[in-house]
């Protein structure tokens, strides 16, 4: 393929907006209040509307009879490039919160970059989904400041979420040979940039949430890699369980 | 932005106006600000459509009510998504703003304003029921993405905010 390291670029990026899409979609139904439902599966939505505009353009640049399903539904679990994060489960609220915004806050700076790359699509997904994006990270980092400034138990169970979340934080800056080459033709973001701006953001938050600032230095890494946690298996089976089941199959 | 601005073509507006908004009934899809382009080549309608939010699920069925819309007329139509420049809630017609309060949305306020009254719990939102600025922000998301829920504390009505997007 001609554009092999631009459609695996926009995968990478893509793919962390289709998982947690999935994941939040999961809780359609199952939001601990109405509000958080709705809000939940609204940012859901807006990930997910983000996924196809990257997907229909990567399936342009593959050509062939390539679509926006077909990558979506299609691949094999070691040809997703989303970061561990995304992929964690909705353990609480809490934890869904602080996956929530330990992403939120990496993709805000992601796709403020990404506006002013020279790739006019790229830059005009980027420029429709920030809007979008900032009105998650507020979302979230309301929530995780009302959670872990609220009861014994709530800061207990966001404290919690951020620790143990804490050390997929690491990976969003490891950066692959495709972000490499990709950085370096002036497309893709050096995501490494603004990793010390990410912390300082996220630190910011925690103190004012009070709660405590991991020291882990422990991390895990390999989503981007295609080397997901368990996690992702039972994600895609039932992601991919209709196109599966009835291949071709159109709504 | 009116729509004398964009490139539509006079003849087509009749039909274009028959298309509303699945969500909002009461707005059509050139009042919404949503229809970029709409000209007639070798016979085909060709439209550029671009959406509200990236993920808003009354695109599909807004982009087949047209083609629907024009199929009666014997036209075939095609559409095109168009995400730049993005929407912005500036193109919501003056009409369709007033229609929408009709219907029970309240409109968008000023960005600024509309920072005070998802964050910071400023009462600036009319209740489109009693007209009321008495109000407060239940969920800063609504039954849709593009909306918030509000209530009113002189009425006790919920309400829909349109939010604002620039």
């Amino acid at each position: 393929m001609k554009h092999n390291h631009l459609y695996n670029y926009i995968l990478t990026i893509a793919d962390n907006s289709l998982i947690l899409a999935q994941r939040l979609g999961e809780l359609c139904g199952h939001g601990p209040s109405l509000e958080t439902d709705i809000a939940l599966t609204n940012i859901s939505l807006d990930l997910l509307g983000q996924t196809r505009s990257y997907y229909q353009y990567a399936a342009k640049l593959k050509g062939e009879d390539s679509t926006e399903d077909d990558i979506a539904f299609l691949r094999i679990e070691g040809d997703y490039k989303n970061c561990l994060l995304v992929e964690q489960p909705n353990t609480h609220f809490g934890y869904v919160i602080g996956r929530q915004f330990l992403f939120d806050v990496y993709h805000f700076m992601l796709i403020e970059k990404l506006q002013h790359s020279p790739d006019e699509t790229l830059a005009a997904i980027a420029k429709k989904g920030i809007k979008e994006v900032s009105y998650h990270k507020r979302f979230s980092g309301d929530w995780v400041k009302r959670l872990g400034d609220g009861t014994e138990e709530s800061k207990k169970k966001m404290q919690d979420a951020i620790d143990d979340l804490w050390r997929f934080t690491d990976e969003l800056f490891y950066m692959t040979d495709v972000e490499k080459a990709m950085a370096k033709e002036g497309i893709g973001i050096d995501v490494s940039t603004f990793k010390e701006k990410y912390y300082e953001e996220v630190s910011e938050v925690l103190k004012e949430a009070a709660l405590t600032v991991p020291e882990n230095k422990y991390f895990n890494k390999g989503g981007k890699e295609g080397i997901h946690t368990e996690h992702m298996g039972y994600i895609l089976a039932e992601l991919q369980y209709m196109q599966r089941t009835y291949p071709n199959m159109q709504w | 932005m009116s729509i004398e601005n964009l490139n539509i073509e006079k003849d087509l507006i009749s039909v274009l106006e028959t298309v509303s908004d699945p969500e909002i009934p009461v707005l059509s899809v050139l009042a919404l600000g949503v229809i970029r382009e709409a000209i007639e080549v070798d016979g085909i309608v060709k439209i550029k459509l671009t959406p509200t939010y990236s993920g808003c699920p009354a695109m599909d069925v807004i982009s087949d009510d047209l083609k629907a819309a024009f199929s009666e007329i014997g036209k075939k139509a095609e559409v095109e998504l168009v995400l730049s420049p993005a929407w912005s809630t500036d193109w919501i017609s003056e009409e369709g703003l007033q229609k929408m309060e009709e219907y029970g949305i309240s409109r968008p306020l000023s960005e600024s304003h509309d920072i005070d009254v998802l964050l910071h719990g400023k009462k600036l939102v009319k209740c489109p029921q009693c007209g009321s600025t008495n109000t407060h922000l239940v969920s800063q998301f609504g039954s849709t993405a593009c909306k918030a829920l509000f209530k009113c504390d002189d009425c006790h009505e919920p309400f829909d905010y349109f939010k604002c997007l620039k």
